[in-house]
């Protein structure tokens, strides 16, 4: 059965994009079929991480407005043939979009793929909310902050009420992948706790991605990182978000840099809704 | 001319956040006024006694007489405190010419829910037929229970009795209780209690974080009552004025 992920945050720069591609490729690499569609209508991105700008002919404004086939539009990954991407326009706006015309590109897509994610603008508005719409489950984006933590509570209360599943009495299923973190900084009070977000926002945690230069890089030359650099500690942690999202249990740990010393990585118990 | 030495008396000024009810007619005039009248009947003592706000449509033209409205507001009694959403000359001359023209209010948008739509109550019905029986009370005051985290930007309001919360308040959320507050969880948004008991409110919290706290239209902020209480169970009340917040522990 197919599930449609919606990766959201409120706010903008917290790695919405960069998680929507690495979870997808990972997924991917797990023999998953995926596609992710980009709604930031007007200030398309995923195209680039994914190194795909320069297949892009159609996009999801043309498929939503009939004006192409979904198979037009579709961008397999030269990398990993499980991979596609549905860009978004970068000459619209989201104003573009209808309710009726996702719902219906959504429901096609269901028939093609294991896995379709929604990669969210930021903000509240009509993109962020038709991204979240037809949405099953969603991964929640959060910088340890406390603006990046108040703009996902947003979201969260959002998702408990907007979405199609919320509104026919359903339980949205919502995890958290908490996205630059830096154990060290954490330790020295400089940024917010694991506990402390957890503790705030109160839905499961999914994965600790670790503050990196091998994502920027990995973004740099297009190619999610969990396909650039499988080795790192971001590729791996991005890798154990994938495979408890196939319900594999997998002890949670923060990747964080111990030069020589990884059989000692802190373990954390996932928080329970 | 004689020199006064005397100081005049100080005069204090306090401020104070009441809940006015907005109304705003919709054209055509005549239908909706019908409209009010139908639900009028129906809730007889919705608007006794309540400030209410005039918002008026964007679209009102110099032909539909904004004065003539208020007067047919008025004859049903609704306790007019303010407009908005008017030109200033309009009013000129009319017995209105001095109401407060709110312009500072915040504009009224159903699409965003900047103001809190509120649902008119219908009185219970009663039979046409007299019966022996005697009338049914009242039922108790209600009471409103939410068993999952309040969200920022989420706003609980509840006018006929007491809140109680099972989570978390997070910060840019509100909880707003016609009685008294209750929050198992940590008070990170604001609590406001005794919309309609006044003073007689309270606001419980296992964790006090809060941004604001108000009963009966008192409020306080964390810079006012200091980081002693931060993090502690706090139970908040009025006494002789003012707001006390105590810790528990």
């Amino acid at each position: 059965m197919s599930k449609v992920m919606v990766v959201t945050s409120g706010k903008g720069g917290v790695g919405k994009t960069t998680s929507s591609a690495s979870l997808g490729a990972a997924l991917a690499q797990a023999g998953q079929n995926v596609v992710v569609i980009d709604f930031d209508v007007g200030l398309r991105n995923l195209d680039l991480v994914m190194g795909a700008e320069r297949r892009v002919v159609f996009d999801l404004v043309n498929v939503v407005q009939g004006d192409a086939k979904l198979a037009q539009a579709l961008i397999r990954d030269k990398r990993v043939d499980t991979l596609s991407l549905l860009p978004a326009s970068q000459t619209r706006d989201k104003d573009a979009l209808t309710e009726e015309g996702v719902g219906r590109v959504i429901e096609e897509l269901r028939g093609k793929f294991d896995w379709i994610i929604c990669d969210s603008p930021a903000g509240i508005e009509k993109g962020a909310m038709l991204a979240m719409r037809f949405a099953d489950i969603a991964v929640v984006v959060t910088n340890p902050e406390v603006s990046s933590v108040r703009d996902s509570d947003r979201i969260i209360g959002m998702l408990d009420s907007k979405t199609q599943l919320a509104e026919n009495g359903g339980k949205f299923e919502k995890h958290l992948l908490l996205t630059r973190y830096s154990a060290a900084r954490a330790a020295r009070g400089e940024m917010l706790k694991v506990d402390d977000v957890l503790e705030i926002l109160a839905i499961p945690l999914l994965g600790i991605v670790p503050e990196s230069t091998e994502i920027l890089n990995a973004s740099n030359v297009g190619c999610p990182i969990t396909l650039h650099n499988p080795a790192s500690n971001a590729a791996r942690a991005y890798s154990d978000a994938a495979r408890r999202l196939l319900g594999e249990k997998i002890e949670m740990n923060d990747h964080a840099e111990r030069r020589g010393f990884m059989s000692r990585l802190l373990g954390r118990k996932a928080a329970m809704a | 001319m004689t020199t006064s030495t005397i100081s005049p008396p100080g005069i204090s000024i306090r401020g104070r956040s009441i809940m006015a009810l907005i109304v705003s007619p919709e054209l055509p005039l005549p239908e909706w006024l019908e409209g009010l009248d139908e639900q009028m009947r129906r809730a007889a003592n919705f608007f006794a006694d309540r400030p209410v706000i005039v918002h008026f449509p964007a679209t009102l033209e110099e032909s539909d007489n904004a004065a003539a409205l208020l007067d047919a507001l008025d004859d049903r009694e609704l306790r007019i405190v303010g407009v908005e959403g008017i030109e200033t000359a309009l009013l000129n001359g009319t017995r209105w010419a001095r109401l407060p023209k709110l312009r500072q209010g915040r504009p009224l948008n159903p699409d965003t829910r900047t103001d809190r739509l509120i649902e008119i109550p219908d009185d219970p019905v009663t039979p046409t037929a007299p019966t022996i029986e005697p009338a049914a009370p009242a039922p108790p005051a209600g009471s409103l229970v939410i068993d999952r985290p309040v969200r920022s930007g989420q706003s609980i309001f509840f006018e006929e009795g007491d809140i109680t919360v099972i989570g978390s308040v997070a910060s840019g959320a509100e909880v707003i209780a016609g009685g008294s507050v209750h929050i198992y969880g940590t008070l990170r948004g604001r609590a406001v209690a005794g919309i309609r008991t006044g003073a007689g409110a309270h606001i419980f919290c296992r964790k006090l974080a809060a941004e604001l706290i108000s009963i009966d239209g008192l409020y306080d902020t964390p810079e006012h009552w200091g980081d002693g209480l931060h993090g502690r169970a706090v139970h908040i009340r009025l006494e002789h004025g003012a707001l006390k917040l105590s810790a528990f522990d």
